[in-house]
């Protein structure tokens, strides 16, 4: 298969060196051993195992998903040395320091690895994308003990990962987990309860699966500050720190998915039928606090995953589009004339070009967040690290869900560009629907999302993350203006920002007077508002490289790639920025439609 | 032993190969390069043969522009120990090359070369040859299969009507096919160790060699359209058009 029908490298060079100076990066310690050729000798190698290894059963995957056959699960022969390659080639531990044997790789260039795969086969490189998130948090609050014996074979992809934290009756509210752990007499913990929705949480894939599970411990209060996170392995580990006996992790069950289906979703029984050992992670009480480290970097990588399968989507919607005739342009008089290409229509075009802003737009803000995170953890100056922990932090739910919104709006307009052919399973773009459809859901579905970006992240250090972000987007408002071309968009993204700032500040007013449920009715509209904003801020970083590019001489294919960058950008100011104007109307009203609506009257 | 493996950069596998509106080549700008994949092979091949012991150092050379150092640095993440970089800018035909790697031969001593049977830009399939010819070496092309042992090279050939099994007194020349082994992906760990190795950097006018073609390219263009197929009703009529139209039997 060729690379390009799910994902361009051109495009992956543009917004890692043009757009977000990765090269810059290694002026940090940290990276100071990388250059451009190791940046791009680890995205070949991605792309390659990607395309070589993954992207060839990612259909077969989809319409054989993993069965429980006598108490085990049975999954297609392919996955298991794809996620070989992807350990041996060394992605679980891209990120990781030297000394564990991993690249020490920026996030940022570690994503755009992770990109070609997310394209290729979401299914499969879920497994990788669990374990790299369960190691991080390892990283972060294990003890040595602990990281020696569990994060580093999972580093070396010899253990997965998961994140164990919902059940039956708790899942956006985790304060209601049930699931209890007692100290068993040997300086560990006994769990007992059950588990629902758990990604990765049984397969034949790996040496050993390691659960991080929240759990409440026996005495502990009521809500989420009663959670603790422990470590629960499959198998306990031997004195070799290899597989010993089972652990009282009974699969239960596998859920039936409509997407995503490579990946095994498991209801787990705790300790049920065996007794289950786990090790309490870092201090009691904390489990929620050490959970959102990893959750917040997911749900990054929601974003990053939703725009990479809009990118699939609409490679494949083009490639499509460029060969399939169907119709007489609008205007042609000769009915023997022979049927032109698909992508000479209008309309066509213009879902082309949704899904290329959509998709495009959002590998630059998922990896723009991605660099975030490497400022924030290796820049020497504090302040340099505390903006961009901040710019991070209202940026993360928006990255998650504006970007899963769009990225299914893309995907949809792929299969409406292929008609009836894109409704059926000979194409793959009903599949990359289904299985963005995921995204909107999981790791915090887009309502929570909204609510945290509308009541907490603007309001966060007196709105200090908001004033971070709009000082990032004014700058390129201002640069824009010195372009007489460009002008226009930084004067409407300036505006569109004094009206997300204004709608800001009347949340939080409108908060204080008629209260947080109204407030919050409209969070959804808010969310919408400042995503917007956020891919039209992109859109127009990207078009201020590219006018550059074009004025110094781009020719040829080059010039025509440049020349779709600002077409991509003029698409975003004319058709989505408008659009806030009218969120803004509804946020700031304080509509109350929704809430008032009586649940008898339905 | 130490082995050479000479490697090229070549346009991407993958990628739709366009004419130059000129005639006069194909287009090379702002396309993809890789490195030629039969090359990927025979280093590979050169890596396992280190990492059985059969061999102490693996030595990559590559003839060409300035960026056919990321192609040799391909081959030291692969597990190549160093690189030799002739530079030259334009086409080099193969008996320049041969004489290239004559020269790279008699400084360097290996008593193995390892090259890809053809590169997959020009399809020569000559560089091998060629150089066990300059050398006065024993060769052994196509190779599916090759053990090293007693001082020597028996070498598995696809040749047409099958498989020829050669044994070759060393030092030889070992052109490499398809089907001798699956490459490995460079790993992380290996790119940044591929940083750290010595790649020597040196003109053709070094080894007293000029590389200036001696061909003439009159004209390249594309291949005829292929045209559509169609559907034949019996076996009887197949057998008519392949004997009347396709003219094969």
């Amino acid at each position: 298969m060729s690379a390009d029908a799910i994902l361009s490298e051109r495009d992956i060079a543009f917004v890692l060196h043009e757009l977000l100076d990765a090269e810059g990066l290694t002026r940090y310690a940290r990276f100071a051993e990388h250059g451009r050729e190791t940046f791009d000798g680890a995205l070949a190698t991605a792309q390659r195992i990607a395309t070589e290894q993954f992207a060839p059963h990612n259909r077969k995957a989809d319409l054989n998903e993993p069965r429980l056959v006598d108490g085990r699960v049975e999954i297609i022969p392919e996955v298991k040395p794809a996620l070989e390659s992807f350990a041996e080639a060394g992605f679980f531990a891209a990120h990781a320091d030297f000394e564990r044997g991993g690249m020490q790789l920026p996030w940022t260039v570690a994503q755009a690895c992770y990109a070609w795969f997310q394209a290729a086969n979401i299914g499969t490189f879920a497994y990788g994308f669990l374990t790299v998130a369960a190691s991080n948090l390892l990283n972060a609050f294990a003890t040595e003990t602990q990281k020696a014996r569990y994060m580093q074979p999972m580093l070396e992809g010899r253990f997965f990962g998961t994140m164990a934290l919902s059940e039956p009756q708790a899942g956006s509210s985790l304060g209601d987990i049930r699931t209890v752990a007692e100290p068993d007499g040997e300086g560990g913990y006994r769990l007992k309860g059950g588990k629902m929705w758990i990604s990765g949480g049984d397969h034949p894939l790996s040496e050993n699966i390691v659960h991080l599970m929240l759990a409440r411990l026996r005495d502990a209060p009521p809500g989420v500050k009663g959670l603790s996170l422990f470590i629960v392995p499959k198998y306990r580990l031997d004195a070799a720190g290899g597989p010993g006996p089972e652990n009282g992790v009974a699969l239960a069950g596998l859920n039936h998915k409509m997407g995503y289906r490579g990946t095994t979703n498991t209801v787990l029984d705790i300790g049920g039928d065996g007794p289950c050992h786990g090790e309490l992670l870092g201090e009691p009480g904390q489990g929620l606090a050490y959970m959102f480290h990893m959750m917040n970097e997911a749900r990054t990588i929601v974003g990053m995953s939703s725009a990479m399968l809009a990118y699939a989507g609409y490679r494949h919607a083009l490639g499509y589009a460029r060969e399939r005739r169907q119709g007489r342009p609008v205007g042609a008089k000769d009915p023997a004339a022979p049927p032109a290409r698909l992508i000479e229509h209008a309309d066509v075009r213009r879902m082309l070009l949704m899904q290329k802003a959509i998709a495009e737009g959002g590998l630059a803000l998922s990896l723009y967040a991605a660099r975030l995170v490497d400022v924030k953890d290796a820049d020497p100056d504090a302040e340099a690290r505390r903006e961009a922990h901040l710019v991070l932090e209202i940026l993360t739910p928006i990255v998650k869900a504006y970007l899963s919104d769009r990225a299914l709006e893309a995907n949809d307009a792929a299969i409406q560009c292929l008609g009836g052919y894109g409704y059926t399973r000979d194409f793959p773009v009903e599949q990359y629907w289904r299985d963005n459809r995921l995204n909107p859901i999981h790791e915090g579905t887009n309502g929570i999302q909204a609510i945290d970006l509308a009541g907490r992240k603007v309001a966060m250090e007196e709105g200090g993350a908001l004033h971070a972000l709009a000082a990032r987007i004014d700058a390129t408002a201002r640069a824009a203006s010195a372009w007489e071309s460009l002008a226009p968009w930084g004067r409407a993204l300036g505006d569109a920002l004094a009206r997300l700032e204004g709608t800001a500040a009347r949340l939080v007013e409108i908060g204080r007077g008629e209260g947080a449920p109204v407030q919050l009715a409209n969070a959804n509209a808010f969310m919408e508002m400042a995503g917007h904003l956020t891919l039209a801020w992109m859109h127009l970083k990207a078009a201020l490289v590219a006018a550059d590019a074009l004025k110094v001489g781009a020719e040829g294919a080059e010039a025509d790639f440049y020349r779709g960058k600002l077409h991509a950008c003029r698409y975003v100011f004319t058709v989505d920025l408008p659009k806030t104007e009218r969120l803004a109307a509804l946020c700031e009203s304080a509509d109350r439609t929704a809430l008032d609506m009586a649940e008898d009257w339905f | 032993m130490k082995v050479l493996v000479p490697v090229k950069r070549v346009v991407d596998y993958n990628v739709k190969i366009r004419v130059k509106a000129d005639g006069s080549g194909v287009e090379t700008a702002n396309v993809k390069m890789s490195m030629n994949p039969f090359d990927e092979i025979a280093v590979e091949q050169a890596v396992r043969l280190k990492e059985a012991g059969a061999a102490e150092e693996v030595v990559a050379v590559s003839i060409g522009p300035q960026q056919a150092q990321e192609t040799i640095r391909t081959a030291l993440a692969m597990g190549a120990d160093r690189g030799i970089h002739i530079k030259h800018d334009g086409e080099v035909e193969p008996l320049a090359v041969a004489k290239l790697l004559k020269a790279v031969v008699e400084k360097e001593g290996p008593e193995l070369v390892l090259t890809g049977k053809q590169a997959i830009d020009d399809d020569c399939n000559q560089t091998g040859q060629m150089l066990a010819a300059l050398l006065g070496w024993a060769q052994g092309t196509f190779a599916s299969k090759l053990e090293i042992a007693d001082g020597g090279a028996k070498v598995t050939r696809e040749v047409d009507g099958g498989l020829e099994t050669i044994q070759l007194k060393l030092p030889a020349i070992v052109s490499v096919d398809l089907r001798l082994n699956e490459p490995r992906y460079a790993s992380l760990p290996n790119i940044m160790k591929a940083k750290k190795k010595p790649i020597d950097a040196h003109e053709p006018a070094d080894f007293g060699v000029d590389p200036t073609p001696r061909l003439k390219t009159v004209k390249v263009s594309e291949p005829p359209p292929r045209q559509g197929g169609i559907k034949v009703e019996s076996v009887d009529e197949l057998v008519e058009k392949l004997k009347t139209e396709a003219k094969v039997i």
